[in-house]
């Protein structure tokens, strides 16, 4: 710490920050532009100028940036100074000389740095009687709109997408007051990051085009706090709402997980909310062989389950790792423990409990991505970072500038926020990442070396590196190529000088040895350095938190119905067709009552006899459990239109309607969590993941609305003239209102970011610790699982290794067939949105070219691939990344579903042919 | 030493007549390579860097910064092996200014000499010559220059043979044409294939340069002075100089003057004897009515200042700048503003478009300017011009593109405020410019 004098007062702050930090972290009002709280100053837009003077008799002083003064001891500055006032305003001036001031038809206004800048320097009469300059604007693809006219020229953009993001597709073009920025000509942004270009432009340059089809200002939106669905991550996001339709999602900062930025699957996997085709009444299609759909009217839906329930001669329940804990846990209640099944394939399930077992019962911690962006050494084992935890793709591109970046700090004595002076030192230097997937990824680029390979001879990599660190991991039997050993040795001698060495891995490559040897290698290296962590990507928002309830696996399922143990299946959230092979789950569903709760029509839907429609994501609460074993809470945004309900609540329903013992005190989501708390040790503290529903600051609940939320009276009035009485939230402390506590609240219940002469998400600063800290009160979330400690030469290492992967020759089967991760494409509900419908990809089947030469299947040629239960015909795509004797299959591409994988296949030309289970879409 | 000195004019004395390159045979003859010979074989680098240092050369960029000094912020000792670098400014892109391309077209190998020299004081065994991309005769120039160097091993590996223990590797880059690449962390950028803009400093290119490595950039004339020191040492440079400052000085005059052209003076030569003296004053019909010394970027001067001496010292204190040396005469003729049009739409197109005050500002006083000169002007724009200038103070902007801008522009204004105002009350040019 330090003492540094503004306007005469002393503050002590952190020495290693400019003055620009410190200012704000004090909660003072300093304008700034080119600065950003992720990316630090380079000292372009000059908006920041104070005057600093050398010690208290230097009554002159001189205008410096405050982004580019260091906080040192002594500093002095002043921000009230009226030439340094003046400069500010002026700077303004400059910057609205060529602005369009077209605030009203602005997508921005309301929420622009750009006018709350304004309004803060106080500059306000245009002295300037020129035309404005103009440039023409690109078409940068479904995400996001250009309209150059309104750049202020901060360079954020291009520092953001091309040094923060690793983006190659954009630029800053021209020069002097003609400078550009976009992309060498029209087309879609490349960079899986390119939606947070909206987020940090300070103006309308970059703004939400998905937004702009049915826009919506800032202060009319209803907000609330909420979490990403679309992978295991738990992204916190703001969700906001208009009319009854979800409007977009923006960035809700949480230090631990996502800071600052999130993925476009993130940001605009929402629309699915929106679709057309959502379920919205609950129906019967009564068997068998009736296509009639009934629609079962307001007070017919829970009479007839009652019914079904009752008449039931066993009901097996199948859970989902995207529904809520508290729907899980309410399923689990109504089927019992023994005929609760997690709705995890077999594969699927063992991965994820194997992952529950490495982190809670190992004795490495699971790192945050704050963590993982702060890692000197990374090596990845196995998992397709940037297609299944995209936003653990772009922690590790931080990471990668940890250990040149301390070098320059430490040598040259550069200030780590001096970020332009920083990036020059470094050059292109990166820190090691090493990476071993299937096929090649996005961040190969970055990686000190990548090598690709089966995932049996991955999991042989990664035990061989344990073994180099360990004594007590064991020995690698038989051969090891020698690029692998190569790559062992060399990851190992890097992760062992680390400071902060991190471990990736996860479901994605299918295989448990994979995960196993990732587990080693932590151990390994735990042993000498406590600061090793490790990350484990799990398939799905909260196959953490299903995975910690238990519950058998689908397969189980499907023997229990086939041996007629059970007659009646509840499907929660789930698609089933997507987890079993085609067999498997047309047997499940031929059960003689399935129930199937969803959000929209998936085949399970179209295979039930009843469907009860239920909330998505904005349209409800409950708790999520990341990668990270975080439980964090999210927050119904609006009430759904029709008969959509939440699934617990539809649950909870049924068990009184069953008349279950102690199910009528379920009244509200905080009674289930704890029901669930008190039955599930493991997950008790996620109940303390948020306030509970009668938390209230001054007595007031937190209002989802803004205080400018404009049409309250009038916004139902094509309805019933009479202003209707807000929704009662008794599920949680935010209230369906513009009334309440304006302040600030508790970090888990933000529904957005604002504070006074801050509207637009700048406004965060105003909200955390100190800027680029934890919000005030501490990140949301609650972390549910810790190492256990454990004694050096004490640790059970995985013994159990596969032998080489050997391509098979003469076998029917001929090919071992892995899944690839498209980040748009393979989620299936954010593929159900238009915009990121419009990038994904076609099917296809990828193959060696070596290995399309011997079967004589040229690029783009039609293969026929065929698994035990299902085929499929498809275009061959060449990747030489690819090791010989193994394809890969775009899991979740449309059509591409029905085959558990990885799993051994034949690919041929197509012929002669039998049964085909041709490319099919969801719901048809 | 076998040939003495152009005891005068060290730099220019020994040019040929016919205005071609002294080839290395014809440079040699006239002491040339004898300082680097002298150097490699009985100096170590930190007594160059001392002899520089002591000779009190300044640099001739315009910033006239001690070279010497600037040298010795480069890391030296075990902990510092390297890479480092040297680099030519030969971006000579300053209005008015044509010094450089007169060392280099006449005497590339004196160039050449000078960045073995400082990069042997340095450490550094890679050297680039930045030069302008219009500069093809000099460019030509240097690259013969530069094989005949490597072919005589005056460059490369093992310079004068194994015993020296001294490499070299000199490369040519011809710039793609941007004035802030005479800004030596911009030229650094273009250098490495960026954008031309200013970096920040600290840290210093000494410390984080050309590929974040420690790199010297030096004006090219300062670098020709080099051999000369370091053949003569600093004494005798100091000696040449009529002024704290060492060595002689390229001045040179352009406009309405009968002899327009560069001449090699005693540093510290006055303005009258360069401007009346040597380029024989104003030509018939014209008047004199003032001047920029040193390159666009830098304060008018009038009739008063005439006895002053150009070196950087005296020209600071009467709250002006050398520069480069080479000044630009306003005469009569001319109209104040549209020679301020001209210089001021220079610097607008010039801006690399990185901070905020050169890139907005400098446009919205060319269109004040025009519309002054067009017979549209207020007379507050004359204070908006003012205030413009005001704002591009040094610390203001992230480099000095704007306020070199500012320095034209607010004493232009305050001396001959008389025209300005003219031509907002008679709503035209007097002139007759539009």
């Amino acid at each position: 710490m330090v003492t540094v004098y503004i306007d005469e007062k002393p503050y002590q702050v952190e020495a290693d920050q400019s003055m620009l930090d410190a200012c704000l972290s004090l909660g003072m009002d300093l304008p700034y532009f080119c600065w950003h709280p992720a990316m630090k100053s380079v000292g372009a837009c000059r908006q920041c100028a104070v005057k600093q003077f050398r010690d208290e008799n230097d009554k002159k002083g001189k205008i410096v940036m405050a982004c580019m003064t260091p906080a040192a001891e002594g500093t002095r500055i002043s921000i009230k100074d009226p030439e340094a006032g003046e400069f500010r305003a002026r700077v303004i001036e400059w910057l609205m000389l060529n602005h369009p001031h077209d605030c009203p038809v602005c997508d921005e206004g309301g929420e622009c740095h750009l006018q709350d800048m304004t309004v803060m320097t106080g500059h306000n009469y245009r002295r300037s009687r020129y035309k404005k300059r103009t440039y023409k604007n690109q078409y940068l693809g479904p995400f996001v709109n250009h309209e150059m006219n309104r750049c202020i020229q901060c360079y954020r953009c291009v520092r953001f997408y091309n040094d923060y993001a690793g983006g190659r597709d954009f630029g800053v073009f021209a020069a002097h007051d003609h400078v550009y920025f976009g992309r060498h000509e029209d087309g879609v942004l490349e960079s899986e990051f390119s939606g947070n270009l909206v987020e940090v432009c300070p103006t309308g340059v970059f703004t939400d085009r998905v937004l702009k089809k049915h826009y919506t200002r800032k202060w009319d939106l209803q907000t609330a706090p909420s979490i990403c669905v679309h992978c295991s991550l738990g992204c916190n996001i703001i969700a906001g709402e208009r009319y009854g339709r979800l409007r977009r999602v923006i960035n809700r900062y949480n230090s631990e997980v996502n800071g600052y930025f999130i993925c476009d699957r993130g940001r605009y996997g929402f629309e699915f909310v929106n679709s057309d085709t959502r379920l919205r009444e609950p129906f019967t299609i009564p068997r068998p062989g009736n296509k009639q759909i009934k629609i079962l009217e307001e007070g017919e839906a829970l009479p007839h389950l009652k019914t079904v329930l009752a008449r039931a001669k066993g009901i097996i329940g199948i859970g989902s790792p995207r529904a809520s804990l508290e729907a899980n846990y309410l399923l689990h209640k109504l089927a019992g423990p023994e005929n609760f099944y997690a709705g995890f394939s077999g594969m699927e399930s063992s991965l994820v409990q194997e992952i529950i077992s490495i982190i809670s019962k190992g004795p490495v911690r699971v790192s945050s991505l704050r963590e993982a962006a702060m890692a000197d050494c990374v090596l990845v084992l196995g998992e397709d970072v940037p297609n299944t935890a995209p936003m653990l793709g772009l922690a590790l591109r931080q990471s990668v500038m940890q250990k040149p970046m301390e070098k320059v700090i430490n040598e040259l004595k550069i200030p780590k926020w001096n970020d332009q002076a920083v990036r020059e030192a470094i050059q292109e230097q990166r820190g090691p990442l090493f990476i071993a997937a299937p096929t090649g990824g996005r961040l190969d680029g970055i990686a000190a070396s990548a090598i690709h390979a089966a995932p049996d001879d991955i999991a042989r990599l990664g035990f061989q590196v344990a073994r180099i660190l360990s004594p007590h991991a064991p020995p690698v039997e038989g051969a090891i190529t020698e690029d692998a050993a190569h790559f062992a040795e060399r990851a190992a001698k890097e992760l062992k000088e680390a400071k902060r060495p991190l471990i990736i891995s996860g479901a994605g490559a299918g295989s448990l040895a994979v995960l196993q040897a990732a587990a080693n290698i932590a151990w390994a290296l735990w042993e000498e350095n406590r600061e090793t962590a490790l990350f484990l990507v799990a398939p799905e928002c909260n196959s953490i938190g299903l995975g910690l309830m238990g519950g058998r696996s689908l397969d189980n399922a499907v023997k229990a119905v086939k041996d007629g143990k059970a007659d009646t299946v509840i499907i929660l959230e789930n698609d089933i067709f997507d987890r079993l092979d085609f067999p498997e789950a047309e047997a499940l569903v031929r059960a003689r009552h399935v129930l199937a709760m969803d959000h929209l029509p998936t085949h399970t839907t179209s295979r039930a006899d009843t469907v009860l429609p239920v909330s998505a994501f904005a349209e409800g609460g409950g708790t999520l459990i990341n990668s990270e074993g975080r439980a964090q809470r999210f927050f119904k945004v609006y009430v759904p239109s029709e008969r959509i309900e939440e699934s617990w609540r539809w649950l909870r329903d049924l068990l009184v309607d069953l008349g279950r013992p102690g199910s009528e005190a379920l009244f509200s989501l905080d009674e289930v969590t704890a029901a669930m708390a008190r039955e599930f040790p493991v997950l008790k503290k996620a109940a303390e993941a948020a306030p509970p529903a009668d938390f209230r600051i001054e007595g007031m609940k937190v209002p989802r609305q803004p205080h400018r939320y404009s049409g309250r009276t009038a916004n139902k009035a094509d309805v019933n003239v009479h202003e209707p009485k807000p929704y009662e939230d008794t599920d949680s402390p935010l209230s369906f209102s513009m009334e309440g506590y304006e302040g600030r609240p508790p970090s888990p219940l933000i529904p957005r970011f604002w504070a006074p002469g801050w509207n637009s998400v700048q406004s965060l600063n105003k909200f955390q610790s100190e800027v680029g800290g934890p919000l005030k009160g501490g990140p949301p979330g609650i972390r549910l699982i810790e190492p256990v400690d454990a004694k050096k030469g004490e640790i059970s290492f995985f013994k159990d290794l596969p032998g080489p992967f050997a391509p098979r020759k003469n076998d029917f089967f001929d090919f071992f067939i892995v899944p690839l991760f498209h980040i748009f494409g393979s989620e299936r509900l954010s593929a159900m949105s238009p915009s990121i419908g419009e990038l994904v990809p076609a099917p296809y089947i990828a193959l060696n070219p070596m290995d399309a030469e011997t079967k004589k299947l040229p690029e783009g040629a039609e293969a026929r691939l065929e698994f035990a239960a299902a085929s499929f015909r498809l275009p061959v795509k060449l990747d030489p990344s690819l090791p010989r004797g193994v394809a890969g299959f775009p899991i979740g591409l449309p059509g591409l579903h029905g085959v558990v994988l990885p799993a051994w296949g034949r690919i041929a030309l197509p012929g002669a042919e039998n049964k085909t289970y041709e490319n099919r879409d969801a719901g048809a | 030493m076998s040939k003495p000195e152009n005891e005068q004019k060290p730099l220019t004395g020994n040019f040929r007549a016919d205005g071609q390159p002294l080839s290395l045979a014809e440079y040699e003859k006239t002491g040339g390579y004898e300082a680097l010979r002298k150097a490699l074989q009985s100096m170590s680098p930190k007594e160059v860097m001392e002899e520089v240092k002591a000779s009190n050369l300044r640099g001739r960029g315009g910033a006239g910064f001690p070279t010497g000094q600037k040298w010795s912020f480069v890391p030296s000792g075990e902990g510092n092996p390297g890479p480092k670098y040297v680099v030519a400014n030969a971006d000579e892109m300053e209005p008015g200014t044509f010094k450089d391309r007169i060392l280099m077209e006449n005497s590339p190998h004196m160039l050449i000499e000078g960045m073995a020299l400082a990069a042997y004081a340095t450490g550094a065994q890679e050297a680039y010559i930045f030069l302008r991309g219009e500069y093809v005769r000099s460019g030509k120039a240097l690259e013969r220059a530069l094989g005949e160097a490597y072919e005589k091993n005056y460059m490369g590996k093992n310079i004068f043979g194994q015993k020296t223990a001294f490499n070299l590797e000199m490369r040519i880059h011809m710039s793609a044409g941007r004035y802030m690449c005479g800004e030596e962390t911009g030229l650094l950028n273009s250098l490495e294939g960026k954008r031309a803009i200013p970096r920040a400093k600290p840290p210093y290119p000494q410390v984080t340069g050309f590929l974040g490595k420690p790199t010297v950039v030096n004006n090219v004339e300062t670098l020709c002075n080099v051999p000369h020191i370091i053949r003569n040492g600093a004494a005798w440079f100091k000696g040449l100089s009529r002024s704290q400052d060492g060595g002689t000085k390229i001045y040179g005059v352009s406009g309405r003057v009968k002899r327009p052209g560069a001449w090699e003076l005693p540093m510290g030569a006055t303005i009258r004897e360069i401007f009346e003296g040597h380029a024989g004053g104003m030509q018939d019909g014209y008047k004199f009515r003032g001047l920029i010394p040193g390159g666009a970027s830098t304060e008018f001067l009038i009739e008063e200042h005439l006895d002053l001496p150009m070196d950087f010292d005296s020209l600071q204190k009467a709250g002006s700048r050398m520069g480069t040396g080479t000044m630009i005469i306003l005469d009569d003729r001319t109209c104040p503003v549209g020679m301020q049009i001209s210089l001021q739409s220079f610097f607008a197109r010039e801006s690399c478009g990185w901070c905020t005050p050169c890139r907005e500002g400098l446009p919205w006083i060319v269109k004040t300017l025009n519309s002054i000169e067009d017979g549209s002007g207020e007379m507050e724009d004359i204070d908006l011009l003012l205030e413009q200038a005001r704002l591009l103070a040094p610390g203001h902007t992230f480099c000095a593109l704007a306020p070199g801008a500012a320095e034209p522009l607010s004493s232009g204004v305050r001396y001959f405020r008389e025209d300005y105002e003219r031509h907002v009350k008679e709503r035209r040019c007097p002139w007759g410019n539009f």
